[in-house]
């Protein structure tokens, strides 16, 4: 055990994790150069396209060091919010952290809070300054913002290119040297932490651990504490860059499990694998149930790919157990279902998994929080409201409640009033102002997490020209002021594109709904009014003027073959619009709400 | 029947609407002669076993040659394709070309019919479009081909973004004086790559407005049928006998050769276009090698070409031959996708024939996409 190092590699978005991970796993010659590509564990398509890390990836390198041989377990985690849970359990894996800071952009929101959560975890933390061969790069001052945030000595930051493989040997050196070796007792019960997983089609889902304490084994009876389940270790093994099985992992170490369970929702991260015949008594601390904190209705473009739809959907669950969904129908779009995501993009990747690996094209409506409904009848029992159809008639409400979030935004001392203007628009209370630097400012607010939903993002990087960087986590629910906004096209109600919001700010959303929808919908062969209402009071309108020319004047020898691939392309198009009545609504106008204010 | 178009790249200055193919230098003309010469002549096996029964020069601005030189062109399809008795042989001209003398030279020439690019009988509307003539011209060249022609086609532009309801209906009126038996009628279409484009992006000239354009065309199409023209495709008018052969040929799925750069042709299964460029045509024609691309039709692209051309026409669609060329899943799939349509009116069902109905004109396009069939995406 004295030879074993385990780290994670936290940072704030895009700061270089992956592409740290690839250079270390180079100078400790754990790829062979036919395998060698960027951010090489980054493994899913949808990661490699997109550039970004979704989930935690594991992998084990051997390196000597002064004569001596050792293991280092590396765990890349993801940067974005929406998958903190995952980032807090791989950090409960570890003993030591990499903690990654660009040095063009220095400290920012995922920074402080994976930091944060290093630091509840005891853990030890290494600083890199990366990309200091950027032109852009400013190590003296990131530095110092590293050593006044850490209270750490300027000789502690690593100077790094995770591009040009500067300074990669002094991280190497400091993981051996700074993080102290796994404690643990291989003579105790089993106890180890699942703190990945990864479903294999022909393998069934891959249990990634850390053992704390015992061992497992190959053919082992174990048991899932959180689940309740038992299973019998088919196979157990290192991680290297492909699976290597192994008779034992000990204590201190980290590998992978396989059962032969099909289902990713009976393996929960966080979750503690024991021994079934003698469990041990202390089952790892910290395991959560991951809660959804968006929902949205999914529909098939077709109402006769329900069926089809539902079991792409139950096939994705399979390999994303933080996917929840349940069947719904809409007056507007037939059948469906309200899912629950981990935020918005854990909903943008949702989608566009059904459509590339499934060949689902889906319809998603507009995304709202969980809200809780009490009536004046039952004032202490709260009902769900995931849809805002579910929402009880206005007249028998006695209150409704919202989740709220602590939301910590890092900018530049300059846009530091129009951060506020936004976050106060967004109905948030400031609850704390510093200076980290004499340019660089950590603000607080209590926002409702409804209002980070509807394009927040995109207007925080606006208001900030891009000089803000975003981090939130949940601090419970508290009573507002909600109304229903509806849609009606054509006089008919749209239910799929009914909103919850506050009641001061619905009057100016259902004004900017109506105008967004009528830049949407393409124009048909009639007027289509558009109105806003709150109950039975319209609160806006808009009309789509019908169309009155679509024919071009010459259509001779090459402008027919022309002209038909148009024509094609048009159809296909209007395969992806709803008819709602007599009204063709596109995919887009569904989401038209997050989009007010492009 | 099939029909010989010949296309004629070159133009004295660009319109700016304009998006066919053409140069406006005249250097390269004699050799591009040649090459079509040749052209024609390494395809005539293409319509063997086929009566040619129009000639058509289009361009560009096929005026711009000069009667040895359409004759030339002339002579070389009669030497060796079969040709019909009395065919049709159609000029495209620009009354800026048409002198008294040109006009004359043609008349005794072999071409026999004049398609007179006018556009409008109003000088502001030629500078908006940059026409190379004025309406001064216009005017007396139509004069002067109405005495040596019987069958001339005048175009026409409407909706001009610059020009009112009233100065349409005078040159509809105009037009009408003249006692053309023929009219082509565009609305003006903002093709993408035009000045005419850049300019509305710009916000230097205005937007053409749908609902004008809507107005106008109507306007047209009850001037025109009360005045005896048939109102054969969208945006053609004929008086009985006068159709143009070529375009007819073009919506009724006949075959067709396309000769000279960006030229069409079809045979009933493929189509095939020539490069869009003079020089690399003239290359590869000159080292005996046809520079164009091919495509194979389905028979659901024949099935969406049918329903597009056919709803923009008098004859409709046919069911019956729908039935007959594709099978009955397709006459059904077809009144499927149209019920729709057929219940809000922008189609009817006359006899066994479906056509657009007059509040459906101008919109068919919209209807026969929503009539298309596509092939299957689906994966499984
Ligand atoms: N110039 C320079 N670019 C770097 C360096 N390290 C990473 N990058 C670039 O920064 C971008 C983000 O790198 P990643 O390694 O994907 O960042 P990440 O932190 O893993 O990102 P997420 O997983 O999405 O949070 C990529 O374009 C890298 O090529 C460096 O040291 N120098
Ligand atoms: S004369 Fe005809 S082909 Fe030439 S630019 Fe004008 S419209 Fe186009
Ligand atoms: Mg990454």
């Amino acid at each position: 055990m004295k030879h074993i190092r385990n780290f994670c590699i936290i940072a704030h978005i895009d700061h270089g994790k992956s592409t740290l991970a690839d250079r270390l796993l180079d100078f400790t010659g754990s790829v062979t150069e036919r395998d060698k590509k960027e951010q090489l564990l980054d493994n899913m398509d949808l990661e490699r396209e997109r550039g970004i890390t979704i989930k935690s990836h594991a992998i084990q390198m051997e390196y000597t060091y002064e004569g001596e041989k050792y293991i280092l377990n590396l765990i890349d985690t993801p940067g974005h919010v929406d998958f903190s849970y995952e980032v807090s359990r791989s950090i409960a894996a570890c003993e030591g952290a990499l903690l990654v800071v660009d040095a063009a952009q220095s400290i920012q929101a995922q920074t402080i809070s994976n930091l944060y959560l290093a630091l509840e975890n005891d853990l030890e933390i290494i600083p890199v300054l990366n990309k200091v061969d950027l032109p852009s790069a400013n190590p003296e001052e990131v530095t110092d913002d590293i050593v006044d945030l850490l209270g750490c000595d300027p000789e502690d930051v690593i100077p790094a290119s995770a591009k040009t493989g500067i300074g990669i040997g002094e991280i190497l050196k400091a993981i051996i040297e700074r993080i102290p070796a796994p404690k643990g007792n291989v003579d105790e019960p089993l106890q180890a932490l699942v703190f990945d997983s990864v479903y294999n089609p022909f393998r069934g889902v891959e249990t990634y651990f850390r053992v704390i304490n015992g061992q497992i084994s190959k053919g082992q009876k174990i048991k899932f504490v959180a689940t309740g389940k038992n299973y019998y270790a088919d196979e157990v093994g290192t991680l290297k860059l492909t699976q290597l099985p192994r008779p034992t992992i000990k204590a201190g170490d980290v590998g992978y499990l396989i059962t032969g369970i099909k289902d990713a929702r009976e393996v929960k991260v966080g979750d503690t694998i024991t021994d079934a015949d003698n469990p041990t008594k202390n089952p790892i601390e910290g395991f959560e149930d991951v809660k959804p904190m968006v929902f949205a209705g999914i529909y098939p473009v077709d109402t006769e790919d329900f069926e089809e739809l539902r079991s792409s959907m139950e096939k994705l669950q399979l390999n994303d157990a933080s996917l929840v969904f349940t069947p719904e129908s809409s007056a507007a779009l037939g059948f469906g279902f309200r899912c629950g995501f981990l935020g918005m993009l854990h909903m943008e990747i949702i989608q566009e998994r059904l459509e590339r690996e499934f060949d689902m094209t889906v319809i998603t409506t507009v995304p709202n929080v969980s809200y809780q409904a009490f009536t004046k009848k039952n004032p202490d029992a709260p009902i769900t409201v995931n849809n805002p159809s579910d929402l009880p008639d206005p007249s028998t409400l006695d209150r409704v409640e919202e989740p709220y979030i602590k939301a910590t935004i890092i900018t530049k001392a300059d846009y530091v009033g129009n951060v506020m203007s936004l976050c106060i628009e967004k109905r948030g209370q400031i609850t704390n102002q510093t200076y980290l630097t004499t340019e660089r400012v950590e603000l607080n607010f209590d926002m409702p997490l409804a209002e980070i939903v509807f394009d927040f993002y995109d207007r925080l990087k606006t208001v900030s020209r891009g000089y803000a960087s975003f981090d939130y986590a949940p601090i419970g629910m508290r009573v507002s002021k909600l109304v229903r906004v509806d849609i009606l096209l054509n006089a008919q109600p749209v239910d799929a594109l009914s909103a919850l919001i506050h009641a001061d700010n619905a009057a100016n959303i259902g004004k900017k709904m109506c105008e967004k929808l009528k830049e949407l919908i393409p124009r048909q062969q009639f007027d289509i009014p558009i109105q806003a209402a709150i109950g039975a009071k319209i609160i806006s309108r808009e009309t789509i003027k019908a169309l009155r020319k679509d024919v071009t004047a010459k259509c001779y020898g090459g402008d027919i073959s022309r002209k038909r691939k148009l024509l094609e392309k048009q159809k296909k198009g209007k395969k992806r619009m709803r008819q709602v009545g007599n009204v063709e609504i596109p995919q887009q106008a569904f989401m038209a709400v997050l989009k007010l204010n492009d | 029947m099939a029909g010989v178009y010949i296309h004629i790249p070159f133009c004295k200055q660009a319109c700016h609407y304009c998006d066919f193919h053409f140069s406006t230098s005249l250097k390269k003309k004699e050799e591009m002669l040649l090459a079509l010469e040749k052209e024609l002549l390494m395809r005539k096996e293409e319509l063997t076993g086929q009566v040619v029964d129009t000639i058509y020069f289009g361009g560009g601005t096929p005026s711009v040659l000069d009667t040895q030189e359409t004759d030339r062109l002339i002579q070389t399809v009669l030497d060796h394709y079969v040709v019909g008795e009395d065919p049709e042989i159609t000029l495209e001209a620009n009354p800026d070309d048409l002198s008294s003398e040109k006009l004359g030279h043609f008349a005794v020439s072999k071409v026999n019919r004049l398609s007179i690019g006018v556009q409008s009988f109003f000088d502001e509307d030629l500078r908006f479009m940059n026409r190379a003539h004025n309406a001064e011209q216009a005017r007396a060249t139509l004069a002067m081909a109405r005495e040596q022609f019987d069958n001339i086609s005048i175009d026409l532009i409407y909706g001009i973004p610059i020009a009112e309801d009233e100065r349409w209906k005078q040159n509809i009126e105009i037009a009408l004086s003249y006692q053309v038996p023929h009219i082509s009628s565009y609305a003006l279409t903002v093709e993408p790559g035009t000045a005419l484009k850049k300019f509305i992006d710009k916000g230097i000239v205005p937007e053409v407005d749908d609902e004008k354009a809507e107005a106008q065309f109507r306007h047209l199409v009850t001037t025109l049928e009360s005045a005896g023209f048939l109102h054969y495709e969208l945006s053609n008018f004929g008086k009985p006998g006068y159709f143009s052969r070529n375009n007819t040929a073009y919506w009724q799925g006949k075959t067709y050769l396309g000769i000279g750069p960006s030229a069409h042709s079809f045979n009933g299964q493929q189509r095939s276009w020539n490069i869009s460029n003079n020089t690399l045509y003239i290359k590869g024609i000159q080292q005996g090698r046809l520079p164009a691309e091919t495509e194979i039709l389905t028979q659901r692209d024949l099935y969406n070409e049918y329903v597009m051309t056919g709803l923009r026409t008098m004859w409709g669609v046919s069911l019956q031959r729908i039935e007959q060329e594709f099978g009955s899943h397709f006459r059904e799939y077809l009144l499927r996708q149209a019920e729709r349509h057929l219940e809000d009116q922008y189609l009817y069902l006359d006899g066994d024939t479906l056509r657009v109905s007059l509040k459906g004109k101008f919109l068919s396009d919209g209807l026969a996409a929503d009539l298309f069939m596509l092939p299957l995406e689906k994966k499984t």
